[in-house]
């Protein structure tokens, strides 16, 4: 296979694909193997790793290796992977629940030590594989199967919490705009280090229209900013309107009422603390005074990744030390003969 | 004055103190010491769970306990003839240890009134006669090591740091020993302050001159060789033991090894040692945690690497999961329990065998995996060896199961050489399906084990998981007869390995007879010296050990039969026992002890003969 061109439709497998109809994973399923298929991925030398969840289903669908394995443990399983094979690409499939509730140790674990592999973080706020019960990603108040009373849960803030972990990589995309969501994954996998790039992924049976302010044609020019490096934040209908920094504050400025684009924000996604700041744009939109919902790349920073810094460190004791003599070790330092 | 020099066949000395004055220090060069001497040696080290327990405390105190001898020993000892004290709370806390008659060597600065109060003494035991049933000899350690570094310009809190060199030095002089390989380990471990160096040195020269100048003193002691069987020989620790063996199966079977772990006692010596060693190509990982531990291992062993984890029971059961996974995934996997006190925090630094249950049944599910233990602190690095030849050429999870007694427990070595060690084989993927059919990553050999297809390798996608597979295709299914045909398929894969192992074997006595004392683990130096007593007395008692604990021996059941009774003697409630009626409907007499505690020989023996008789 290597050398020849694969189209998407070759990483598709046998299995039937058996997500609900309508989800939004399909479209996500679709947008990896298309972006595989321009990269010029080779089959043998990808591997997808996933936890438990809807989207954990996603490696039976991939026509690479794969490992569908417990619930919550995909970073984990991925980090030891990709120690010892470096070779490999890697990608971690794992849903809000998987990887922010059960999983959440191993993510931030994962994040802070930038192993070289690119989680796909399908965010639908809600479990859906048992059926509608409240995820940690569930605005509060939300009435769910397990919260018929309104979910009392803080949420969590996804990439907030990757920046806060020392996340290298951190992006945010659409299962509806499929074209921009392909962009990131050919940017994801770019990237060398961990890369976090969280899908907002509508689930159409237990939390339809999670996300419809953000995708409604309606509302979405005015409820989402579309991040693009060394441009400025602007957003809305027509792009008339923008962010500007007041101070530490920002600002959303009318730009056709004394305010230019020069007066703006000007995104750089080098800018660590300017993407905190970004990740922090996180209320309801639809809501009177409320930053709209970026979505793009936040922030990227190349940082060694754990298995080079693991490799190194191994080969440089070969170099000191020279291959290991087995009987050497055994014999140790101190002996004695008994005849 | 011309001292008296005595020949004794064996010795047990036991140095207790404040967790912080160095005892296991000191036990170790006593040990290693006697060992290069060529005295067959055991040692059983016991300290607080605490880092630092309050100083003067009973609880506080650190004890190691050590045997050598010109005869074979198996275990650390009984009781003790030799006790070392340090202050009044290791008196308080060994003295029931203690041979009547036995010799008790006490440092007088430590019964002082404080010492005295912190360990509850209302009288100095020392003066007040109820030590009349001993040999006591009161010495100023502290003084005399304050003396003899006077001059050196060393801090107080240095000066007294190095009164165990005083111990240790005047316990060479009683048991005629050289100090040469003590003084090397000073100067390497003091290589970067030589001020150390000259201070250690000189409070151990002290304190071997003060036994031949002392008047208390009449009488030295000897212990010749021991008539070892021949080869060259080491002293090893059984968590060292355990982290060559990795290392040696890993290159007996050509695999890069991948050890995930994450700190817990008493097994994390296994990963300071692996992580010494990464020029054998072996990569340590310390974890987040025990699930993340055992993950990537799994994802390592997934990737054509060796993945092994370690913990301990608390550990081991938040691993049961992942190790499910690892069932269903069909991989080679090593776990390994240094089994400690339970349930729950339990006595981490003590010794049990009460997970043998756990490494049996401890998981959801129908999920069999074998199960191997060590019996002595060297038979890890066989034992270990051989969990992984198994694990690899059957692709299973194995469970190895060692103990605290074991871990931090040494002995004498004849170590191998590379060359004469086991080959493993790997059954890694040789060919790729013919043109136009689907790779089966489920199909099985006679054995019943599927190839091991890695990542990178052409025409061999598939996808692994932990939802039930379809027999050969490893695809999703949910048929109630395809799930009961692959539980029976991975329950007779792991039942076939009793086939590629060796027999049970009778140890020491007849071959058939009267008693049976039949052990697993730790369990065997105990067994071992209690029977070879009984056998010397004129008793039918037999021994016999199981490494193989999952499948058993295939000779088990018959083996069992040629015995009037079996007598399972085990660091737990009568788990073994259990497993050995239901397996075999076969009855075994349960020996239990659950302190924390190895057995004594004396404690079996008495066992023995009840039975016995």
């Amino acid at each position: 296979m290597t050398g020849s061109k694969l189209r998407a439709k070759d990483f598709e497998t046998d299995q039937d694909v058996r997500w609900c109809p309508g989800c939004g994973d399909y479209a996500i399923l679709k947008q990896v193997q298309t972006a595989f298929a321009e990269l010029g991925m080779e089959k043998e030398n990808t591997v997808f790793i996933s936890g438990i969840g809807c989207s954990s289903r996603f490696p039976y669908y991939m026509d690479t290796y794969g490992m569908h394995s417990i619930h919550g443990r995909a970073a984990a399983i991925a980090s030891g992977l990709k120690a010892v094979r470096k070779d490999l690409n890697v990608w971690i499939v794992t849903g809000d629940g998987d990887s922010l509730s059960i999983g959440g140790n191993h993510l931030i674990h994962l994040l802070r030590r930038n192993f070289d592999v690119n989680v796909l973080l399908f965010n639908n706020e809600i479990y859906g594989l048992t059926k509608g019960q409240y995820s940690p990603t569930t605005p509060e108040g939300t009435v769910t199967k397990s919260s018929p009373y309104g979910v009392l849960d803080h949420p969590f803030n996804p990439l907030a919490l990757a920046l806060g972990a020392e996340a290298t990589f951190v992006a945010r995309a659409l299962d509806r705009d499929p074209r921009h969501l392909k962009d990131l994954i050919i940017r994801a996998n770019e990237h060398k280090g961990t890369s976090l790039l969280e899908i907002y992924q509508n689930c159409p049976v237990f939390n339809d229209g999670a996300f419809t302010v953000l995708t409604d044609k309606d509302s979405k020019q005015d409820s989402t900013l579309w991040l693009k490096n060394g441009e400025p934040l602007v957003f809305g209908e027509n792009n008339t309107k923008g962010i500007l920094l007041d101070g530490f504050k920002p600002k959303i400025v009318s730009l056709e009422d004394g305010y230019s684009m020069d007066d703006l924000w000007v995104h750089d996604e080098s800018d660590p603390l300017k993407a905190h700041m970004l990740t922090r744009f996180f209320g309801d939109p639809s809501l009177e005074g409320n930053l709209p919902r970026p979505f793009g790349l936040f922030y990227v920073n190349e940082r060694e990744s754990y298995e080079t810094a693991m490799d190194n460190q191994v080969q440089e004791a070969y170099n000191q030390r020279g291959e290991g003599d087995l009987d050497a070790l055994i014999q140790g330092k101190s002996t004695w003969e008994i005849n | 004055m011309e001292k008296e020099i005595l020949e004794k066949k064996d010795v047990t000395i036991l140095f207790a103190g404040d967790s912080g004055d160095g005892m296991q220090l000191t036990g170790n060069q006593f040990t290693f010491t006697s060992a290069l001497f060529g005295n067959d040696v055991s040692t059983f080290p016991n300290f607080p769970a605490e880092i630092r327990a309050p100083q003067g405390t009973v609880a506080g105190v650190s004890g190691f306990q050590l045997r050598f001898g010109s005869v074979e020993v198996f275990t650390p000892g009984d009781d003790s003839d030799v006790l070392v004290v340090m202050n009044a709370a290791a008196l308080k806390a060994n003295i029931s240890k203690l041979k009547r008659g036995g010799v008790v060597i006490a440092n007088t600065s430590g019964f002082d009134n404080k010492n005295l109060k912190l360990s509850h003494y209302e009288v100095n035991p020392l003066e007040d006669g109820s030590l009349d049933d001993y040999e006591l000899h009161e010495v100023d350690i502290t003084s005399l090591t304050r003396e003899a570094l006077v001059d050196s310009g060393l801090a107080r809190k240095d000066v007294d740091r190095s009164k165990n060199m005083f111990v240790l030095g005047f316990l060479y002089w009683m048991y005629s020993r050289d100090l040469a390989s003590t003084i090397q380990f000073i100067e390497e471990k003091f290589a970067k302050k030589p001020e150390l160096i000259e201070s250690n040195l000189k409070v151990l020269k002290t304190g071997y001159h003060y036994g031949d100048t002392s008047e208390t003193f009449g009488t030295r002691y000897q212990v010749k060789k021991a008539k070892l069987p021949k080869g060259k020989y080491r002293s090893i620790m059984g968590n060292q033991a355990a982290a060559y063996g990795i290392i040696a199966a890993a290159k007996q079977a050509g695999l890069k090894t991948f050890y995930g772990s994450y700190p817990i006692t008493p097994a994390s010596d296994i990963l300071h040692e692996l992580s010494k060693h990464k020029n054998f190509g072996v990569k340590t990982y310390q974890a987040e945690d025990e699930i993340a531990a055992i993950c990537a291992a799994i994802g390592a062993s997934f990737g054509g690497a060796l993945g092994v984890t370690a913990s301990s029971g608390p550990g081991i059961a938040l691993k049961g999961e992942a190790l499910g996974l690892a069932v269903m995934l069909e991989l080679p996997l090593l776990v390994i329990n240094v089994q400690r006190g339970g349930p729950s925090t339990g006595l981490p630094t003590k010794t049990e065998q009460s997970d043998l249950m756990q490494a049996l049944y401890g998981r959801n599910g129908e999920a069999p995996i074998p199960v191997i233990a060590a019996r002595t602190p060297s038979d890890c690095f066989s034992s270990i060896m051989e969990a992984i030849r198994i694990s690899v050429e059957h692709m299973t999870p194995v469970m190895f199961l060692s103990d605290g007694y074991l871990a931090n427990g040494a002995e004498p070595w004849a170590y191998p050489e590379a060359k004469d060690l086991p080959k493993i084989t790997v059954p890694k993927v040789t060919q790729k399906p013919a043109e136009g059919e689907a790779y089966l990553p489920y199909l099985r050999d006679e054995k019943l084990v599927r190839e091991w297809a890695i990542p990178g390798m052409e025409g061999l996608m598939h996808r692994l998981g932990g939802l039930e597979k379809e027999d050969r295709t490893g695809n999703i299914s949910y048929d109630p007869e395809n799930h009961e045909k692959m539980v029976r398929l991975r329950a007779e894969k792991v039942e076939r390995i009793a086939d590629f192992i060796p027999d049970l074997k009778i140890e020491q006595g007849p071959e058939k007879g009267k008693v049976l004392v039949l052990g697993w683990g730790s369990t065997y130096g105990s067994i071992r010296m209690a029977v070879d007593q009984c056998i010397k007395e004129g008793l039918e008692v037999s021994q016999a050990h199981f490494r193989y604990l999952n499948p058993f021996p295939k000779n088990t059941a018959e083996i069992m039969a040629s015995f009037d009774h079996v007598i399972i003697p085990e660091i737990n409630d009568k788990q073994l026992v259990h497993v050995i009626r239901s397996k075999f409907l076969m009855d075994a007499i349960p020996f239990s002890k659950i302190q924390g505690l190895p057995f004594t020989s004396s404690e079996l023996v008495a066992k023995i003969k009840e039975i016995y008789a």
